[in-house]
């Protein structure tokens, strides 16, 4: 049977773009992919500017921060140095996605296919969004976050509220629990529950830095016992329930900002497998309709001159080059699942004998839903891949004056590759690991940080600045030291202390 | 099932960033005022009507984080391996450190220190240009045009419209009149209800029947009488009544004295252009209702309209004096200081015919100054001051409140002297 092609012409239309979202439906329902509705919304390119400079939320709270982005996109945009992404799409139920009224009708079936049946489904359906967001909150949350931050600029003024969020984003990336899992709540019950825990917190607070003496029998005890207990990643989170001077709505702006830190979160850690997924889709979706006649040969080229403009991977001695391309890596892995499921060869059954030969859906599907970027690639990159890539591994140490390609896409250097490839996506090693681990509850209340160094690889030259704004917000004297291992590499001080081998430095470290 | 839907929000306004722009022009506000700063001295007279390329070094609009610094050991995994094995080693290039092997670590470090660049409006340029400044002394004087008022409650009337009605006062005269209008009737239910009880409290065959039916009559009649009294009428109606005041205006005018005579090169006309320009901008900008009048002289002097004064090209020798007569004279003709308050800026070379000098300053120190409340000179000369720099000198002296003067050597001293002779003065 002849399927006659849904639209010839290159523009689009609102019934197109309906008609096209059907069927693209119906053949991902085939492919048994998983997603919260969709909300299209068509939007012309200065509102695109707009969605990129609030990342894309479609309410955010008012900064200067995202007036410069936007500053900054528009400029970029106007003199024709970049063009503006095709889409942006919300991880919200329903599931929004923006397209642009400029694009052509090849270009929003590739987007439709990409976001609202790649993306969604991965939001939908990855363990790392399922644990860590509530899509059906966000949008609730945004607004409460808004009217809040509103509210305080009513109160106490833009210039305040701005000091304390200024502060928070320099800690933002600080701000999530990463074993604690979290407990979604709309926005009515946070409103109701705010104004209690302004109260409660307040409480807390107060108890900790009482100065009211203790019996001495048991403050013999108390200072035996460290304060915190356990070092505490979560720096935001720590100072929200802890720091001495901050007032309730203070601590709720802290709050705020550790909420939303915490839904990008695994976007942050699922690049590779989001954008490779929603690319896989995209191009197993469109090859579909062509295949079933749908859409036209000329449809099909435009779609593939974009696609393979998304999936380009520089070589890294091209001036092109900035990193690895999360979609290209994404894509060549999961269209590699499909590969060795459908057609297997001896060198995939020898590494990946629990895929080799299955059922290609069923898999994919596993390797969507139960990884983040660091383990699916160290479970699912194979051989193929890296030799497709050429991959190899440069190892840079500072105190030679040469390179050593440690592992290249041969026999011998197949799972050291792969293992410092993943390596490589791992957050916790690509964002240092700075930890509380003491405040001088009796003496000046100063805050020790500690960094653990990994590879030895120092902090950048950002830290002072940062460590004003914790001080900012904790109030007292922040200490920060950097160990490599167990020696002590390099030591902050804010205030800046003029002598920073001081005697008390050592007694400070006495527990870490 | 339709689990898609299609929303078309082109018609949504596009500006929802705005809010955020403004919060950061106004936090960088520093940057851009120096960077207008230094482009309206490139710019020539007719080009103030547009926007401006601001830079700020991006230094300085860097939001810090913690990230990984050079250094340490690291290892990179990159694409597109051509001719390394494994073992292979290779320099490192010259002082960059390891740059060349991209950025693995996705830190934001790797920016580079070029500037951040955006364009700010026409309006938002002049904005930050005329920014602190004002007319010096300004005051209110008096009831000249009637062209602003104010609401002032001015006491209660009985007429008004419904939203201005007082519900207290209307309500007590509603009250008032029920309590007049009713009184003798409830004086007479009071005594019935006492002759009712009395004969009620006699023994049954002592009562006079007769009576107590009538009494219990009138008592029913006056009880309805009473109930038919309106609760509310319209003679109880209050509005409150509010009075337009006329405020007294802060009338202005501004005088702008040009010296066109031979002497002034035609560069040191265009500075003196300028100048005027910017003044005019900024009246016209910041002060809705001023009122400027032009006056060009060489030894005669002539009133001018904007046009002409801008850009005709009469030349001729030089009579400072003869500009402030006619200024003098205009002021009597058209602006009495009771109601004006009066401005003059004046623009020359210096040059002045010798007898003259002592002349401007007698007019000046006696008829000028006491009618004016700010009166500033400026002089567009590279050379040594002449005769009149030193005349006003002790006309400035006299009045230092009152009385500015500047020198500009070339355009680029118009907008800084431009400032100084209007800066804001805090109280």
């Amino acid at each position: 049977m002849t399927q006659k092609p849904i639209s010839t012409g290159s523009e689009w239309t609102f019934a197109l773009i309906q008609e096209y979202d059907q069927v693209i439906s119906e053949i991902a329902q085939e492919f048994r992919l998983d997603t919260y509705p969709n909300q299209i919304e068509i939007i012309s390119s200065e509102q695109m500017m707009d969605a990129y400079s609030s990342i894309g939320m479609p309410v955010g709270y008012h900064h200067w921060s995202y007036g410069k982005q936007f500053l900054q996109t528009q400029q970029n945009y106007n003199r024709g140095f970049m063009g503006l992404a095709y889409e942006i799409v919300i991880n919200s139920n329903p599931c929004i996605a923006y397209l642009m009224e400029e694009n052509t009708m090849p270009m929003q079936a590739l987007v439709i296919a990409h976001a609202c049946y790649g993306h969604n489904s991965f939001f939908k359906n990855n363990y790392l969004f399922k644990t860590w967001t509530d899509a059906s909150a966000i949008i609730d949350y945004l607004v409460f976050a808004r009217n809040y931050v509103t509210q305080c600029e009513e109160r106490y003024g833009v210039k305040e509220v701005e000091r304390i969020l200024d502060s928070c984003h320099a800690l933002q990336n600080y701000g999530v629990d990463r074993y604690k899992r979290p407990s979604p709540i709309s926005a009515a019950q946070e409103h109701a529950r705010q104004e209690e825990r302004e109260e409660y917190m307040q409480q807390q607070v107060n108890l900790l830095w009482r100065t009211i003496p203790v019996p001495e029998d048991r403050s013999e005890v108390k200072q035996e016992r460290r304060f915190p207990a356990e070092p505490q990643e979560n720096l935001l989170y720590f100072i929200e329930k802890n720091a001495p001077l901050l007032e309730p709505w203070q601590r709720e702006l802290v709050r705020i900002v550790r909420k939303l830190a915490q839904y990008f979160y695994p976007q942050r850690q699922t690049q590779v497998m989001n954008e490779g997924w929603a690319s896989f889709w995209h191009y197993t979706l469109m090859n579909e309709l062509y295949n079933r006649g749908y859409i036209t040969e000329g449809f099909m080229m435009e779609f593939l001159s974009s696609h393979s403009a998304v999936v380009y991977q520089p070589p890294y001695d091209s001036k092109y080059y900035s990193g690895i391309n999360p979609y290209t890596l994404g894509f060549n892995i999961y269209r590699d699942i499909r590969r060795m499921c459908e057609h297997p060869t001896d060198e995939d059954r020898e590494w990946f004998p629990d895929i080799a030969g299955k059922d290609w859906l069923d898999t994919l599907h596993f390797a969507m839903e139960n990884f983040k970027d660091e383990s699916f690639i160290q479970q699912f990159l194979s051989p193929q891949v890296m030799r497709d890539m050429h991959l190899f591994a440069v190892y840079d140490d500072e105190a030679e004056s040469e390179y050593e390609i440690s592992a290249i896409h041969d026999e011998p250097g197949y799972r050291r590759l792969r293992s410092l490839l993943a390596e490589q996506y791992n957050l916790s090693s690509r964002e240092p690991n700075i930890q509380v681990v003491n405040v001088d509850l009796r003496g000046d209340r100063a805050l020790t940080l500690r960094h653990v160094r990994h590879n030895n690889i120092p902090l950048n030259n950002e830290v002072d600045d940062v460590l004003k704004h914790l001080h900012r917000l904790w109030g007292f004297d922040v200490h920060l030291y950097s160990y490599d291992g167990d020696t002590m590499q390099q030591s902050y001080h804010m205030p800046p202390k003029d002598n920073p081998q001081e005697t008390s430095l050592d007694e400070s470290l006495k527990y870490v | 099932m339709i689990n898609t839907y299609v929303i078309d929000r082109r018609l949504n306004g596009k500006n929802k960033s705005a809010v955020n722009r403004r919060r950061f022009l106004e936090r960088y506000r520093k940057h851009i005022k120096k960077a207008v700063n230094e482009a309206v001295n490139k710019r020539s007279i007719t080009d103030m009507e547009h926007g401006e390329s601001i830079s700020i070094p991006s230094e300085d609009i860097r939001e810090p984080s913690f990230g990984s610094g050079r250094g340490g050991r690291r290892t990179i995994v990159n694409p597109g391996n051509k001719e390394f094995t494994t073992g292979d080693r290779v320099r490192k290039p010259q002082g960059g450190g390891g740059q060349g092997q991209g950025s693995g670590d996705a830190s934001n470090s790797g920016e580079g220190m070029d500037d951040f660049t955006f364009n700010i409006t026409q309006d938002e340029f002049l904005e930050f240009l005329f920014e602190d400044l004002e007319l010096p002394n300004l005051v209110r004087k008096d009831l000249k045009e009637m062209s602003d008022f104010v609401y002032r409650r001015a006491g209660f009337s009985s007429q008004g419209v419904p939203n201005r009605i007082n519900i207290v006062r209307s309500l007590r005269n509603a009250h008032a009149r029920r309590i007049a209008l009713s009184g003798k009737s409830r004086k007479r239910v009071k005594e019935l209800q006492a002759l009712i009880d009395e004969e009620m409290a006699k023994d049954e065959v002592l009562r006079n029947g007769q009576n107590l039916a009538d009494w219990e009559e009138e008592l029913t009649r006056l009880q309805a009488k009473i109930k038919r009294l309106p609760f509310i009428d319209d003679f109880d109606l209050r509005y409150n009544r509010s009075e337009k005041v006329p405020i007294p205006s802060n009338a202005a005018v501004m005088f702008c004295l040009m010296d066109v005579s031979g002497s002034m090169t035609q560069s040191t006309k265009d500075i003196a252009k300028r100048f005027f320009l910017l003044l005019y901008m900024f009246l016209r900008r910041n002060y809705e209702k001023i009122e400027v009048v032009f006056i060009r002289h060489h030894t005669s002097a002539k009133e001018v309209d904007e046009e002409e004064f801008f850009y005709s090209r009469e030349t001729g020798g030089t009579i400072v004096s003869s500009a402030l007569r006619m200024m003098h004279d205009v002021v009597k003709d058209r602006y009495p200081p009771s109601a004006w308050n009066i401005y003059a800026a004046q623009a020359s070379d210096g040059d002045n015919w010798n007898d003259d000098s002592p002349q401007c300053r007698e007019l000046l120190s006696k008829a000028i100054m006491p009618l004016v409340q700010y009166y500033s000179y400026i002089e567009i000369t590279p050379r040594d001051h002449q005769a009149l720099w030193h005349a006003y000198e002790e006309v400035q002296a006299n009045h230092p409140d009152s009385f500015a003067m500047e020198q500009i050597i070339d355009a680029s001293d118009i907008y800084p002297v431009f400032r100084q002779l209007f800066q804001r003065k805090s109280a």
